[in-house]
């Protein structure tokens, strides 16, 4: 069974924050207004956080890290959910049930790197935008926590698909949104337990690291460290 | 009244009091017509509920939204409440098992009221869970029963899911404790009232006790059982409350002294708790023989003992984070004292660690006024241990990306008014109704008719 997973590049990534917006509009999220961002509560399932680089101010490059749900392994947030309306699949995907979630904030409170996002308010999108919802992402309504789900729903498409053709799952035939947008191909997406994949090659480098490591969360979303 | 200070021994309730004359005193608070100062009071009280029921009716048509919480801070206020009010209960528990095990005869009392406070503080404290979902109306989700949503069960390994057992344990045993306690004395009220809808409820209530020895034999055997399982609820449900957030792995709440800190916490706010109402109710129901200074005394010694246990828990955790050498444990405690929320942090630590050091002194303990303010302040600073543990953790996190800051919004402030409302007006309409002190108990401890306590 596969085990998906992304490797996010740091040598590659401009911060163009394509990832972002590709993200923005497969998964439906509506646009934070200016009221909502200066309160903090923005919807920003991949999300550029900013973190001082090397060097002394104001010489210092200020580095971008691009963050989704980081998938972890051991993840906290599905230990605490009450109602069991968050949980890791088979494959290694933290998911959501949106319509089981009762709104508690437990995930959101536990995630230790604040990957979770709850619906403050009724979600709006301005008129072009309602036009342009994905279909196949369900809206959420008020007082639900919402995630990155490693786009889930393009797992299930590319399986029915290849369920129809009579054939296996192809390599590269499911890829998150974000990956697919990078203009730099930064992102790697694919099978982290298939030694032959290009992910699990990257992963087992020797410049793969993983977000607040010692936490012993084992994310599925590798970062490669830059320089050299 | 009695102008030495409280003695070791001595008359646990003063004015040589008859068995007749205790019935007397308690139950004639209850048959006269309410007092002035009690209209005055369920005014304020019941409006402060009032504001509450506004706030919480427009909160949950409005949503979470309302309140000043953020991506990062997704609990404040409303956990912080909830923490608080379970707290407040515990002394109650305390008080009337654990006491009753011990022996300990100054209980009888206190225990009705401590009792019954224990009861609205875990009414109030349960609707903050509640309130605070995304969704209240999904909140049976959380119990499990047979449902129609195939592999969709509770989440056991959910610190929350315990909380919801160990809450509704906890209220269903208290109340159960407070009613067999109450069923003696209820007899009293029947026997006494002539007529009306209160005869009939204390007629109900007594469930035919006819103060015979075998009915005073299954009272005790039943009230010693209940004591022995009300016990452990001292220290599981704190202690499961403070699960929510040991197991957690955010700096400042992932530390195995949290269980232990609670507990001794809840039982100081607890037992400040209980001081504050017992005072008043001492002042403006005439209980002064009843309420004596022995028992403030007794009270101030706990919250000694309690203060004690809590400062130590305050440095423990200093230490403990310094010794584990972990960056973010380490910053999240330096954070605590001088971070952006350090008021609050120097707020809980003035009030609950210098404010009860006033009362290893005789003269302190025997001032009434001293006492008050004393049990004032500790509820001021038990409110503020919360907040320091919940808010100051939570705002800066691992990654300082996320770190933002907090304000409560109004709505947040007027639904912990109104919670003290609901608290108030429950109280009060107690005072009115039920005898504020266990009868049947005191009854056995005064020193009318022995010779002598020396």
């Amino acid at each position: 069974m596969a085990r998906w997973g992304m490797t996010i590049d740091l040598d590659r990534c401009t911060a163009c924050q394509g990832c972002v917006t590709a993200c923005q509009a497969e998964n439906n999220l509506p646009p934070t207004g200016m009221d909502d961002a200066n309160k903090g509560r923005n919807y920003t399932w991949m999300e550029m956080i900013p973190f001082a680089g090397e060097g002394e101010r104001p010489k210092a490059i200020d580095r971008l890290l691009p963050r989704p749900c980081l998938h972890c392994d051991h993840p906290p947030c599905v230990k605490v959910c009450p109602v069991g309306a968050t949980f890791k699949s088979e494959e290694g995907i933290v998911g959501q049930i949106f319509s089981r979630c009762i709104g508690c904030r437990y995930c959101t409170t536990a995630c230790p790197y604040t990957a979770r996002y709850f619906n403050w308010t009724t979600p709006q999108w301005p008129e072009p935008l309602a036009k342009h919802l994905n279909p196949d992402v369900s809206l959420r309504p008020k007082g639900v926590v919402e995630k990155c789900t490693l786009c889930h729903h393009r797992l299930q498409n590319a399986r029915d698909k290849a369920r129809a053709e009579n054939r296996p799952l192809r390599p590269g035939e499911y890829i998150s949104a974000c990956a697919e947008a990078c203009p730099t191909d930064a992102m790697v997406f694919g099978d982290l337990d298939n030694p032959e994949s290009e992910v699990s090659k990257l992963a087992n480098s020797q410049r793969a690291f993983k977000l607040l490591e010692d936490l012993g969360t084992e994310p599925k979303v590798i970062y490669l460290r830059e320089g050299n | 009244m009695a102008s030495a200070p409280a003695a070791i021994s001595g008359p646990l309730i003063l004015g040589d009091k008859s068995p007749g004359q205790v019935t007397d005193d308690v139950c004639s608070a209850l048959e006269r017509g309410p007092a002035r100062s009690w209209w005055i009071a369920i005014a304020i009280s019941s409006s402060m509920l009032l504001l509450g029921l506004i706030t919480v009716a427009y909160q949950v048509l409005t949503g979470i939204g309302t309140w000043g919480l953020n991506n990062t801070v997704g609990w404040a206020f409303d956990i912080t409440n909830f923490v608080f009010w379970i707290g407040i209960g515990h002394a109650g528990t305390l008080i009337s098992a654990v006491l009753f095990l011990f022996r300990q005869k100054w209980r009888t009392s206190v225990n009705r009221a401590a009792e019954a406070m224990t009861i609205f503080a875990v009414i109030c404290a349960g609707i903050f869970p509640l309130i605070h979902m995304g969704r209240p109306w999904l909140a049976h989700w959380m119990a499990p029963y047979p449902n129609t949503r195939g592999p969709l069960w509770i989440n056991f390994r959910s610190p929350l899911v315990w909380d919801f057992f160990a809450i509704s344990t906890y209220f269903t045993i208290s109340l159960m404790f407070w009613y067999v306690g109450l069923i003696p004395d209820m007899a009293t009220m029947r026997d006494r009232l002539t007529g009306g809808w209160r005869k009939k409820a204390a007629n109900f209530l007594s469930l035919g006790w006819n103060g015979s020895f075998r009915t005073w034999f299954h009272y005790e055997t039943v009230y010693l059982l209940l004591a022995g399982l009300a016990t452990p609820l001292v220290v599981s449900v704190h202690t499961i409350v403070s699960w929510d957030f040991a197991t957690s792995v955010i700096p400042g709440w992932h530390t195995t002294i949290l269980p232990p800190y609670f507990v001794a916490g809840a039982i100081f706010s607890g037992m400040s708790m209980v001081l504050t109402l017992m005072l008043i109710a001492r002042k403006t129901m005439g209980l002064e023989d009843y309420l004596t200074k022995r028992h403030v005394g007794a009270m101030c010694k706990l919250l000694i003992a309690t203060g004690g246990m809590v400062a130590i828990a305050y440095a423990t955790e200093f230490v403990a984070a310094m010794y584990s050498n972990n960056d973010y444990e380490q910053f999240a405690f330096i954070n605590r004292a001088k971070g952006p929320l350090c008021w609050s942090y120097w707020i809980m630590v003035s009030c609950n660690v210098l404010t009860p050091q006033i009362l290893w002194f005789k003269w302190a303990r025997s001032n009434m006024v001293v006492v008050f303010v004393v049990s004032i302040l500790i509820n001021i600073g038990m409110w503020f241990e919360r907040f320091v543990i919940i808010v100051t953790s939570l705002h800066r996190d691992y990654l300082p990306s996320n770190w933002t800051g907090y304000a409560p919004t109004s709505i947040e402030i007027a639904t912990l008014v109104g919670s003290f409302g609901l608290f108030l007006t429950l109280f009060l309409l107690f005072c009115r109704f039920v005898p504020v002190i266990a009868i049947a108990e005191v009854k056995g401890v005064l020193s009318h008719g022995r010779k002598s306590h020396e």
